[in-house]
This record gives C-alpha cells, sequence and structure tokens, in this order.
C-alpha cells in the first residue's frame, strides 16, 4: 500500500473546496459552459449521452480497502449503484449530477482518491503493472518509479498544458501487463551490466486516427536520470508538438515525422543540458518513496497446503485456480485476478454490492488490498493459497469467480454508444453476445488465450488495434457497422492487427467471430499454438476466405 | 470553443428538434416551444426549415445556465403527431442504454 503524504493530502483537500465553488459558480450563471468546461475536465469530469461522468484516478491500480469501499459509497449514493472499471486504471461514473458532484469528489477526498490528471491535455495518471510488487521475477516494484514520476509531473506547468494528453506505463517483469507500448512513453524497469537499476525508454506509441507501436529511444536510463530523460523528451515535444491540429498533436505522430534518430538526437542534446541538474533524483528521494509502499508480513507458508490439496477434487474450483490463480513471488501466496467479464455482463462494471464485498473478502484474504489491471479486471494481491477455497466460495456467490481471464470473454470494450457522445456504434451489446456465444469454459479453454477487443469509434479506448481479435464501430449511412481486425497485440510483441476485409453489420458480428475461431481451431498445427501464431503463421488471407466465403 | 451556430450552416433535410443536457444533472433534454426544456421527447417544438432550426438553437445556445451542448436532431414524426428520434444514437438517448445495467440485472 501507499500512503499519501502531507502535501498531497492538502492539493488534494485544496482542490475539493476549489471544485465545490466553480460548480456552485457554474450553476448559478456566473460560470458559462465554455469557461466552466475546462474546469470540471481537470476534475475528471466530461458528458456523456445521457449524464456527466465522472472518471477517478486509482494510481497505478493501487487500493485499499476503505478506498473501494468510498467508490462503492460514490456509485451507491451519487450514481447508479455501480461503477466502470476502464483500461487505465480508473473507474468511472456513469450518472452523477452535477450539482451533487462536489460531495462525491469531497468523500473521495477523505480516502485519497482524486480525479486529478484523468482527463485534459496534461500528464495522465501513469499506469503500471497490476501485479507491481508481488509478480515472481520482477525487477523491482515499478510503482516506487510510477510514484516518483506522478509526484513530479502532478501539476508542474510545463506538464499541464501540453499539445495534447500525456500517458506513460512502466512495467518491470519480463511479460508486459501494463501495455507499455501503445503509451507516449513506456518504461521498462531492467538491470544492466552492473547491476544498476534503470529503464528501457519507448517512445511514440498510441492508439486512435493513426496508431504507431512504442519504440525504444535508449537501451538504458540510469534510474537516478529517469526524470531529466523524461523532461528531455517532453522539451522536444513541446517544441515541436503541433498545436494546430489535434489529431497530428500526440508525440507519436511526431517521432514518426522525425524519425526515431533524429528524435532521439534532439532528446539526447537536451539531455546533456540538463541531467546534471536538480532533476538528478537523489537516493534518498527514491528510499522516501520506497518507505511508503508496505508491503504485508507475509506468514512463512506451505507451497501445497491440505485446504488446496482437498478442494482440488472439485472441478469448478479446480477450472478457476488453473485460470484465475497465479504465482506470487513469496511461497505459499497467489495473485488471485478477479474476472469483470461475466456471462452477458458489461464488462468492467461492478455494483456497488460487488465492490463493498470485495472490500470485504480483501480485508480477509489479502491484508487489505486491491489492484485493478488495464484488462478491466481485478486482482487480491496476497492471497494465502490456503485460503483460496474459502475466497472462491465467496467470490462465486458475488458472481466474481467466472473462470475466463485471458480467454476469449475476457472482453476489453469501450462503453461505446451506449454512453459516450463520440461514439460511432455501441461496444458493450457485442461484448455481452460474445460472452454468451463462447460461455462454455471448456470450448473458451480449448480456444486458449484469445484476447477480443472493441471500440465504438476510432478513439479507440477499447484498443481495438492490438486485440488478437480486433473490432471497431463504424457508421455507414445510419447503421452501425463494425471492422475486424486480427494478429494484433497488446504485450511485450505489441502489434497492429490487420483488416481481414470489408465491414459487417450488428447482428453479424458475433458469426463473424465464430467463423474465425473455428478457422483457427481448423488451421492450428497443434493445441499450444495461440490464436496469434495462427495468425502470425499463416497471414490473414484464410481467416478472410472462411468468413467473407458465405457473405 | 465555437458556438455551434457559427460551426458550420446549418441545413435540415427533415423535421427537427433541439436537444441538450440539462445543466444541474446531465439529462438528456429537448428544447419546448415554451423557450424552456423538457425531458419529453414528445414536448420537443419541431422545425422544419433551416431558418426555425437556427432560430430554435440560437435560443438554446442563449440558455447555457438551463443546458449545455445543445445541437440539432433528426426525429421522424408520425401521422399521429407522435415524435419518434431519428437515429440510434437519439434512440439511446431518449430510452437509456441497450445493455442492462448491472445494478438493475
Ligand atoms: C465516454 C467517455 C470517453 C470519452 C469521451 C473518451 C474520449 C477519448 C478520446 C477523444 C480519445 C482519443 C485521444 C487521442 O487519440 O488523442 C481517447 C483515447 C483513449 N481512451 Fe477514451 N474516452 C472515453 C472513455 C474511455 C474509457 C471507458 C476507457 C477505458 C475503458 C478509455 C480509454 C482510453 C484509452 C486507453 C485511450 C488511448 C488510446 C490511445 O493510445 O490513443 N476511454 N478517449
Ligand atoms: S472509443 Fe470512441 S466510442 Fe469508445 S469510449 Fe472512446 S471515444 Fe467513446
Amino acid at each position: 500500500m501507499y500512503a499519501y503524504d502531507e502535501i498531497d493530502r492538502t492539493l488534494v483537500n485544496e482542490r475539493v473546496s476549489e471544485f465545490r465553488d466553480q460548480v456552485k459558480r457554474r450553476l448559478s450563471g456566473e460560470l458559462t459552459e465554455d469557461e466552466f468546461k475546462i474546469l470540471r475536465l481537470q476534475n475528471g469530469v466530461y458528458l456523456q449521452l445521457h449524464a456527466y461522468m465522472f472518471r477517478v484516478a486509482i494510481p497505478y491500480g493501487t487500493l485499499a480497502t476503505n478506498q473501494l469501499r468510498a467508490l462503492a459509497h460514490v456509485a451507491r449514493k451519487y450514481d447508479r449503484g455501480y461503477g466502470h472499471f476502464t483500461t487505465r486504471q480508473n473507474i468511472q461514473f456513469n450518472w452523477i449530477k452535477l450539482a451533487e458532484l462536489p460531495d462525491a469528489v469531497e468523500d473521495l477526498a477523505k480516502v485519497g482518491i482524486h480525479a486529478m490528471q484523468t482527463s485534459g491535455n496534461n500528464m495522465r495518471n501513469v499506469t503500471s503493472d497490476q501485479w507491481a510488487g508481488v509478480a515472481p521475477g520482477e525487477i523491482e516494484d515499478p510503482r516506487i518509479w510510477s510514484e516518483l514520476i506522478r509526484q513530479h509531473t502532478t501539476l508542474h506547468p510545463e506538464f499541464s498544458f501540453l499539445p495534447r494528453k500525456f500517458k506513460i506505463a512502466i512495467t518491470a517483469s519480463d511479460h508486459d501487463r501494463a501495455a507499455i507500448k501503445i503509451h507516449d512513453i513506456g518504461l521498462r524497469l531492467i538491470k544492466n551490466e552492473k547491476g544498476e537499476t534503470g529503464f528501457e525508454v519507448l517512445v511514440g506509441g498510441g492508439l486512435g486516427r493513426t496508431p504507431f507501436i512504442a519504440k525504444t529511444i535508449k537501451h538504458f536510463v540510469h534510474g537516478r536520470d529517469i526524470l531529466s530523460y523524461i523532461e528531455a523528451i517532453l522539451r522536444v515535444y513541446n517544441q515541436y508538438g503541433r498545436r494546430d491540429n489535434i489529431y497530428k498533436a500526440r508525440i507519436k505522430i511526431l517521432v514518426h515525422e522525425l524519425g526515431i534518430e533524429k528524435f532521439s538526437r534532439e532528446v539526447e542534446d537536451e539531455w546533456q543540458h540538463i541531467r546534471n541538474s536538480s532533476l538528478q533524483i537523489d537516493d534518498e528521494v527514491i528510499e522516501d518513496i520506497r518507505s511508503r509502499f508496505t508491503y504485508p508480513a507475509y506468514e512463512k507458508l506451505p507451497h501445497m497446503p491440505d485446504e488446496l490439496r482437498q478442494a482440488a477434487a472439485d472441478p469448478d474450483f479446480e477450472a478457476w485456480r488453473k485460470n484465475s490463480v497465479a504465482p506470487h513471488k513469496v511461497q505459499g501466496y497467489s495473485i488471485v485476478t478477479i474476472s469483470l467479464k461475466p456471462t452477458g455482463g458489461p464488462p468492467g462494471d461492478a455494483t456497488a454490492e460487488q465492490m463493498d464485498a470485495l472490500a470485504d473478502l480483501a480485508d480477509r484474504y489479502s491484508f487489505g488490498e486491491i489492484r485493478v489491471g488495464h484488462e478491466q479486471n481485478l486482482a487480491l494481491p496476497h492471497v494465502a493459497k490456503r485460503d483460496l477455497p474459502a475466497l472462491w466460495k465467496a467470490l462465486d456467490k458475488l458472481g466474481l469467480a467466472t473462470p475466463n481471464v485471458n480467454l476469449i470473454t475476457d472482453i476489453i470494450a469501450c462503453p461505446g454508444l451506449d454512453y459516450c457522445s463520440l461514439a460511432n456504434a455501441r461496444s458493450i451489446p457485442i461484448a455481452q453476445e460474445l460472452t454468451r456465444r463462447f460461455a462454455n469454459h471448456e470450448l473458451a479453454n480449448l480456444i486458449g488465450r484469445l484476447h477480443i477487443n472493441i471500440s465504438g469509434c476510432i478513439n479507440a479506448c477499447g484498443h481495438h488495434h492490438v486485440g488478437h481479435i480486433g473490432i471497431l464501430g463504424v457508421e455507414k449511412n445510419g447503421e452501425e457497422v463494425y471492422q475486424i481486425t486480427i494478429g494484433g497485440r497488446a504485450d511485450e510483441n505489441a502489434a497492429l492487427g490487420t483488416l481481414i476485409g470489408p465491414g459487417v453489420k450488428f447482428d453479424e458480428v458475433a458469426d463473424v467471430v465464430e467463423d474465425i475461431v473455428e478457422a483457427y481451431l481448423a488451421l492450428r498445427e497443434r493445441p499450444e499454438e495461440l490464436f496469434m501464431d495462427t495468425v502470425k503463421r499463416l497471414g490473414v488471407e484464410p481467416f478472410k476466405e472462411r468468413v467473407y466465403a458465405t457473405r | 470553443m465555437t458556438s455551434p451556430l457559427e460551426q458550420k450552416k446549418i441545413k435540415i433535410a427533415g423535421p427537427s428538434i433541439v436537444t441538450a443536457n440539462r445543466t444541474w444533472d446531465g439529462i438528456v433534454v429537448y428544447r419546448t416551444a415554451a423557450k424552456g426544456w423538457s425531458a419529453e421527447l414528445s414536448e420537443a417544438a419541431i422545425v422544419r426549415n433551416s431558418d426555425e432550426a437556427r432560430a430554435l438553437l440560437a435560443e438554446a445556445v442563449a440558455d447555457d445556465v438551463g443546458a449545455i451542448g445543445p445541437y440539432i436532431a433528426p426525429v421522424q414524426v408520425g401521422e399521429d403527431g407522435k415524435i419518434l428520434p431519428g437515429n440510434l444514437r437519439e434512440q439511446i438517448r431518449r430510452t437509456g442504454v441497450t445493455i442492462g445495467q448491472p445494478a438493475q440485472v
């Protein structure tokens, strides 16, 4: 867990009263919507189709149980009893009233939660691996560095008025769970030959209208230099960044236009000027942040407790354990992923009751800590293996034990035309239909790891470009039409998907996905060959043939 | 932000209304003939040519305390005078999400 310091608490509280005043002046007409818009966006308040939407940050995806309960409270008191976990370690409330927002903001501030850096052209909340600090083989807890960057960039003038929004993600494991290659800056914690901690720095990733996979700009930047290096990148960006054209102002466009070599030379020049400045990080600063992350007092526990051995006789438990339970760095413990993708449900939604109950379970079984990942699922990061059977029973009762993590029904979908004012087409009902089609867990397991990502417009909030199967909703002559790509991925081997052919209608999407899956099952060389490997081996042609032969 | 009145020439292809979100709570509202806002589409003022549309929008934009983000949206008017949304987006804005909300399931 992380303990905020006094400066943060003061800042958050000041924001609350400032925002209350702004809302009051807006409601009285003293502020026009034009004047107010930038202020509300600074506080995470958007306008959607049916209501205001309130986006709250969950920095590096770590939540304490009192914070989760506060989110449940906001869902219940000010919203319609649920919240939506997003791909950027945020939670969104979809039905909040402007007049009540200051109260909601204040209730959250009491537990140190805020909405800063969730919108606007600034440095967004720095995201990280949801398994940070507990994943086996991790170089170091990446949240220490996320927090360092958060502190440095929060409200820093140079980062508050960027050409466009700016997103950073950090990972410290070989397997990238933070999707760093689709961020403006991606950082991979590594050690050099001398055993010193530093970063491989990637730059220029992003999706949206013009998607790019980030490129490595420097193979090793020492930890103590990371702030100056990021600052150098931002300065070059600020200098060139095209403020005249909103579609071109992302750093990915700049990197693409200058070329990574020229861009990195410019950054290098800039960096030489500032690397020995006050931006160099003292070990004490890092140590101070490190000391604010506390880890549970783990017990010495057996690798294979009796409880687990006995529960193994129950096939339902075993199915869940094999799917949703991952190894922990400490023997006798596990990381448990909690699927927010029930059959027929909107991906990423959790009710207030589920959040409250989950907070209780986290208190009992996970040292009071919950994690939020970019796949729109939650996790309990420190569960003793002996507690797994009891936890599973409790989760199952809450509808939170669907054993489909990383399977075809673990779909990432944006809100789409059901909520979003920018949408061209619906996303969630497509996801719901697909979870019904593939509800049979044996079938889903037979298919194996397969990520479907759905966006309701080209902004790509559902990361469709990097879905193994990507679905993008567009509008054609007043009708919803969906473009299907295959072969994308968001991990350490990130790639953009390839379009398989003309768009298909709303009612046809699930059939098309079934066709693609059937083609894959027929084409794969052996059961271990994953969908994306088959696509890589054979290209899109055989899938295209299968899908369009009968259409 | 430029005012919606300046954004482009206003041209409508058929019967239209002006819709927005109510400022204090964000709900979907429609501009009425009585120079107010209503949550009921049936109470919306219908405009049938560009001049009417421009006038109704101008009036709506001026009431910034009442509602935000006003724009012109198409509707269908039945023979009985019943007003129906003219596209899926407006249909969803009127009747709500098409997915069932988790807290109600
Ligand atoms: C309904 C409210 C939302 C609005 C108005 C909205 C708007 C946008 C816009 C305009 C962009 C494109 C920015 C650009 O390319 O510069 C964007 C990107 C993005 N949004 Fe949203 N979004 C919404 C909801 C969400 C949700 C619910 C999620 C998570 C599930 C999400 C995750 C993202 C991500 C990850 C990107 C970055 C894609 C990239 O790398 O370019 N957004 N959003
Ligand atoms: S991808 Fe488009 S439709 Fe989906 S949430 Fe983002 S802006 Fe809205």
